[in-house]
C-alpha cells in the first residue's frame, strides 16, 4: 500500500471528529471518499496531509510512519494536497502560485510548468492576473496544477467540484482522470457522490467521524442504500 | 458568576469551593466569620507586630494605603475592563491621574472639601473613560490596546507642558480629608497613617460590592458574553459596544477614586507618578492573580505592591522580574494564580481575545465542512 | 501657534524630517513583517532597536574607538558598528520569537496574551540595559565630520544626513527585492496569505517566522546603527517612543505592507518636525500621538492598505 491510515482519531478541543478512520490507498489507484457535510471528509485529508494532530493511530506512506511527521515535510516525501476552498495565495500571480507548489524542489521547472499549461492552456494565457481575481473554475485549475508542480506521488484533491458550473466540473474530472493517466495516484474528498464515483476505482463512505463502507466504485453507484442516502439529491443536479 | 456557569463546571476552581464551603455553614458561622475578618483586617493586618514581618523598614500602615491598597483599588477597577469585558488598557493610569488632579486642583483652588471632591472625581474620571472610550472601543482587541497606550502618553505630556497642572513640578499643599468627630482613627494628617488605611479599606469593600452586584446581573452576563465570542454576543443582541463602553468608564470611575485617596495623602503630585510604567504594574496585578476573579486580582496586587516595599534591593529589579513574571504566566498560567472556573475554562478552549494566528497552529478550532 | 516660525523653519525641518523618517521607516519595517505573518503587533520590537543601539556603541567603546576617523579607518569603524547593531537586534529578535512568542503560539493563545507577553518582554530587556549598563545616557561617537554639502532653502545637507537617508533607501529596495523576488520572500508571503495552504505547499512555518523576525530585526539594527550616528547617544529607554512612532508609521502606510512603512515612516518624520516648529519642540511627541489615534480611529488600514499579502512585487 502507497497510503495506509490506521485506526486514527482526532480531536478538535474536546470534540472528537474522526472516530477511528482507517484507509488504504494503492499506487496507480484513484480513491474516493464521499460523505455528507461534516462526516470528517477534509479532516481526514487534512490529516493525511499533517495539518491536523492525530491523537492516536497511524499513517503510513509508503511503508513509512509519518503519523508526527511535520505538514511541510509530507510534501517532499510526495503528498500534495489541492485543498478545499483552492487555497490559492490570492496576492500572487498563476505563475508565483504555481512556484509555490514546487517550493522545496530543487532544479529546473520548465517541465512542470509545460506539463500543467499543456493540461489547463487556460493558465497559460493567465501567467501574469493575481489568484485573487480570478474565477473559481480558473482557480481550481490553480489549485490543482500548482499541486501538480510538487510531481506528488499521491495527489489529494478536497472537493474539487465545489462552486462550479456542470460543464466545468466534468471537464475538471477528465482532466483528473488524466493526471491518474500520467501515473500519479488521487485520493479524492467529493460531496458530489456520483460524480465521485463514476470516477473512482474504490471509495469509502464516511458517515460522522467513521467509515461505514469501503467497496468498489462501481458497487456502490449500484447499491440502492447508498444511492438513496447519498446520491438521491446529485443525481439530477450534477449527473 | 452565573447560574450557566455552575451548571456547566461544578468541579469549580478554589473560589467556587470557598463559596460552597460558606454556603453549606450554619448562619452564627457565617457570622463569626464576617466578625473574624473584620477583626484581621482591622486589627490584626496594620497591627507592629505584622509590621515587623511584612515592612520592618517602613510604616506598615502607609505601606498598607500605598501602594497595597491603591494598587488593590486600581486593579480591581482595571479588573472590570480586562478580566470582565476582555479589553486590553494600557493607559489605565491615565483615570488615576484624573482622579489625583480633581483633587489637587479642586482642593487647592476652589477649596472643595474632600467629600465633595470624591464623587466628582468619579464622575470626572467616568467622563474621561466615556470620552476617550467612545470612539476607540469599536477598534479591534489589539489596536485599542495602542490607542490607550497613546491617550496614556498625550496626557502625560499636557500634565508636564500645560501651566495649570503646575508642570513636572506638580501641585503642593494638597489638603488632608477633614476629620471626622473627634475620633483619632477619623484623623487624617501626616505621620497617622492607620486612618488612611481604614479610608482605603472601606473603599475597597465598597467597590468590591458593587462591582460583585454588577458580576452577577445582566451587565455581567453582557460581559462574559463579549469576552468569550464578541460576534456571537453581537448576533445574539446584545448590544457589544454599550456594554464595553460600560466596562472601560466604571473602570476608569475606580480609577478615579483611587486618584482622589491617593492625592489626600500624598498631599503632594506630579506627573511622574503617573507613569506607564504604573499602568503595566496594574496589569501586572491583574494578569498575575488571575483576571476576572476579585480574589485573584485582589491578592496579585497585594503582591506586586508588597514585594518591592518588603524585600530592599528588589525595587532595582522589580521591573525585571514582573516583566519575567508576565512572560512565563502567559506561557504557563495564563488564567493566573488564582483563577476563576470560567477563565480557566476559557483558557482551555481557546476563547477570547481571537487567536493569534489561529491558522498558524496545527490544533485550531475550525470545524470540519 | 508659531507659523512664523513654521515658515522660517520650514526647510530645516523638512530635512530633519526625512532624516527622521527614514529611520523611522527601517524601523516600522519589523512591525509590519511581523504583523503580516502573525497579524500580531510585536510591542518588543522596540527593544530589538534598543538592543541595536547598545550594541553598536559598546563596540566603539570597547574598541576605544572615540574620534573622528578617516579612508579605510572610518569605513571599517561603521561597519562594524552596523554588524554588531544588526547582530544585535536580530538576535533579540530571535529570542522573542522563541521565548516570548512560539510557546504561546503553539498553545493557540488569544492576541491579547501575546501582547501581554510582549510587553513583558519588553521591560525585561530594558531593566537588564538598565542595570547592567546604567540609567544615564551613554555617547556614541562622532566618526566624520558632519560637514555640510549643500544647501536647500535655509538648510543645510550634511554628509550624516545623506548617509542616513541613503543606507536607509538601499536596505528597504533590498528588502522589498527579497520578499518580492527569492523563494524566502514567496515562502514569507504564502505564510502572510494563507499559513495552512502554505504548510502543504511544504513551507516550514516555524522557520519562515524566524526568518520573518531575523529580517525585522536587521532593520532594525540598520535603523538603530543610523539613530546613533544621528543622535550620537543612547540608553536603555531609547527605543520606547520612536517604536511608538515607528508603530505609527507602520499603521499609517497601512500595516503588513512594505512600501506603506517608507511612506509612514517619511510622513511620521515630517510631521514630527512640523509639529515642533508650530506647537514648539515640547509638544513634538504628543503630536505624533495625536496622529496615531486618529490614523487608527479613522484609517486602521492605513494609506496603502493593510497586509503583506497584497504586497505582490
Amino acid at each position: 500500500m502507497l497510503l495506509e491510515v490506521d485506526d486514527v482519531h482526532v480531536f478538535y478541543g474536546a470534540v472528537e471528529a474522526l472516530k477511528g478512520i482507517s484507509l488504504q490507498v494503492a499506487k496507480g489507484e484513484i480513491v474516493a471518499l464521499i460523505g455528507a457535510n461534516g462526516a470528517g471528509k477534509t479532516t481526514t485529508l487534512k490529516m493525511i496531509s499533517g495539518v491536523r494532530p492525530v491523537k492516536t493511530g497511524k499513517v503510513r506512506f509508503d511503508g513509512q510512519d509519518i503519523t508526527h511527521m511535520p505538514g511541510h515535510k509530507r510534501v517532499d516525501l510526495g503528498l500534495c494536497q489541492a485543498p478545499e476552498g483552492r487555497g490559492i495565495f490570492p496576492g500572487m500571480t498563476v505563475v508565483e502560485n504555481l512556484e509555490m507548489g514546487a517550493f522545496n524542489r530543487k532544479g529546473s521547472l520548465t517541465e512542470d510548468f509545460d506539463r500543467v499549461y499543456d493540461l489547463f492552456p487556460r493558465l497559460a494565457e493567465r501567467r501574469k492576473q493575481v489568484g485573487g481575481t480570478m474565477s473559481g473554475g480558473e482557480q481550481q485549475m490553480l489549485a490543482i496544477g500548482r499541486a501538480l508542480m510538487a510531481r506528488p506521488e499521491v495527489l489529494l484533491l478536497d472537493e474539487p467540484s465545489m462552486g462550479l458550473a456542470p460543464k466545468l466540473v466534468s471537464q475538471i474530472f477528465s482532466i483528473i482522470r488524466q493526471i491518474n493517466a500520467q501515473g500519479t495516484t488521487v485520493l479524492l474528498v467529493e460531496q458530489n457522490a456520483v460524480q465521485a464515483l463514476t470516477l473512482a476505482h474504490r471509495a469509502y463512505v464516511l458517515e460522522i467521524g467513521k467509515i461505514v463502507r469501503s467497496a468498489p466504485a462501481a458497487d456502490l453507484l449500484a447499491d440502492d442504500s447508498v444511492r438513496a442516502a447519498y446520491l438521491g439529491g446529485d443525481l439530477g443536479a450534477s449527473a | 458568576m452565573t447560574a450557566i456557569s455552575r451548571g456547566m463546571a461544578p468541579l469549580g476552581g478554589f473560589g467556587g469551593r470557598v463559596r460552597r464551603f460558606w454556603r453549606a455553614q450554619p448562619p452564627f458561622l457565617q457570622l463569626l466569620g464576617v466578625l473574624l475578618l473584620f477583626f484581621a483586617l482591622a486589627i490584626l493586618l496594620p497591627s507592629a507586630a505584622v509590621a515587623k514581618v511584612m515592612a520592618p523598614q517602613s510604616s506598615w500602615p502607609l505601606v498598607l494605603f500605598y501602594p497595597i491598597g491603591c494598587y488593590v483599588l486600581l486593579a480591581l477597577g482595571l479588573n472590570v475592563v480586562v478580566g470582565e469585558a476582555g479589553m486590553l488598557d494600557l493607559g489605565y493610569v491615565a483615570f488615576f491621574a484624573v482622579g489625583g488632579y480633581a483633587m489637587a486642583l479642586l482642593a487647592t483652588k476652589q477649596h472643595w472639601n474632600f467629600w465633595v471632591i470624591v464623587p466628582g472625581g468619579i464622575i470626572l474620571a467616568a467622563a474621561s473613560g466615556l470620552i476617550l472610550g467612545a470612539p476607540t472601543l469599536r477598534l479591534r482587541g489589539d489596536y485599542l490596546a495602542i490607542v490607550t497606550l497613546g491617550f496614556g502618553q498625550i496626557i502625560d505630556q499636557a500634565v508636564n507642558n500645560v501651566g495649570w497642572t503646575g508642570g513636572p513640578q506638580g501641585i503642593s499643599s494638597i489638603p488632608h480629608p477633614p476629620d471626622i468627630g473627634h475620633l483619632s482613627i477619623f484623623t487624617y494628617q501626616i505621620g497617622h497613617d492607620r486612618p488612611y488605611y481604614y479610608l482605603i479599606l472601606a473603599a475597597i469593600f465598597l467597590v468590591v460590592f458593587l462591582i460583585s452586584r454588577l458580576k452577577n446581573s445582566r451587565v455581567g452576563r453582557a460581559w462574559v458574553a463579549i469576552r468569550e465570542d464578541e460576534d456571537a454576543a453581537e448576533l445574539m443582541g446584545v448590544p457589544t459596544y454599550r456594554f464595553r463602553l460600560w466596562a472601560f468608564a466604571i473602570g476608569a470611575s475606580v480609577g478615579g477614586f483611587t486618584g482622589v485617596f491617593f492625592a489626600s495623602q500624598q498631599i503632594f503630585i506630579n506627573p511622574g507618578q503617573f507613569t506607564y510604567a504604573i499602568s503595566v504594574l496594574i496589569l501586572v496585578c491583574v494578569v498575575l492573580g488571575g483576571s476576572g476573579n476579585m480574589p485573584g486580582v485582589i491578592l496579585g496586587a497585594f503582591v506586586v505592591a508588597w514585594l518591592p516595599e518588603r524585600f530592599r534591593g528588589f525595587d532595582k529589579y522589580k521591573i525585571l522580574f514582573f516583566g519575567i513574571a508576565l512572560v512565563a504566566l502567559m506561557i504557563f498560567r495564563p488564567e493566573g494564580l488564582l483563577p476563576s472556573r470560567r477563565k480557566k475554562a476559557e483558557m482551555a478552549d481557546g476563547a477570547g481575545g481571537g487567536g493569534m494566528g489561529a491558522a498558524l497552529i496545527p490544533a485550531s478550532l475550525e470545524v470540519d465542512q | 501657534m508659531h507659523l512664523h516660525s513654521f515658515v522660517t523653519q520650514f526647510w530645516p525641518s523638512t530635512v530633519d524630517g526625512v532624516t527622521l523618517g527614514s529611520i523611522y521607516a527601517l524601523f516600522a519595517l519589523g512591525y509590519t513583517l511581523v504583523y503580516g505573518v502573525l497579524k500580531l503587533i510585536n510591542f518588543a520590537h522596540s527593544e530589538v532597536f534598543m538592543v541595536g543601539t547598545m550594541s553598536a556603541m559598546w563596540i566603539m567603546h570597547f574598541l576605544n574607538i572615540s574620534a573622528i576617523q578617516s579612508g579605510f579607518a572610518l569605513v571599517g569603524a561603521l561597519l562594524l558598528a552596523a554588524l554588531f547593531s544588526m547582530g544585535g537586534s536580530a538576535a533579540t529578535a530571535l529570542a522573542l520569537e522563541r521565548v516570548a512568542y512560539r510557546p504561546l503560539r503553539r498553545r493557540g493563545a488569544s492576541r491579547l496574551a501575546a501582547l501581554i507577553s510582549a510587553i513583558g518582554a519588553s521591560f525585561v530587556l530594558q531593566q537588564v540595559f538598565e542595570v547592567y549598563y546604567s540609567n544615564q545616557y551613554s555617547n556614541f561617537p562622532r566618526l566624520f565630520k558632519h560637514s555640510t554639502l549643500f544647501n536647500i532653502g535655509s538648510a543645510q545637507i550634511t554628509t550624516d544626513r545623506v548617509l542616513i537617508v541613503v543606507a536607509a533607501v538601499v536596505m528597504m529596495v533590498a528588502l522589498e527585492r527579497t520578499v518580492a523576488l527569492t523563494k524566502l520572500g514567496r515562502g514569507i508571503r504564502a505564510v502572510a496569505q494563507d499559513p495552512e495552504t502554505a504548510t502543504l505547499m511544504g513551507v516550514n512555518i516555524d522557520r519562515t517566522i524566524m526568518y520573518t523576525f531575523l529580517l525585522g530585526g536587521i532593520m532594525a539594527g540598520v535603523a538603530a546603527v543610523l539613530w546613533n550616528v544621528r543622535f550620537e547617544q543612547t540608553r536603555f529607554d531609547i527605543g520606547f517612543l520612536p517604536g511608538i512612532k515607528a508603530f505609527t508609521a507602520a499603521v499609517l502606510g497601512g500595516i503588513g505592507n512594505i512600501r506603506g512603512a517608507l511612506l509612514g515612516g517619511l510622513i511620521i518624520g515630517l510631521l514630527e518636525l512640523y509639529g515642533a516648529s508650530v506647537f514648539g519642540s515640547q509638544w513634538r511627541d504628543t503630536t505624533v500621538f495625536v496622529v496615531l489615534v486618529l490614523v487608527l480611529l479613522f484609517r486602521p488600514s492605513g494609506l496603502l492598505g493593510e497586509s503583506l499579502a497584497r504586497a505582490r512585487a
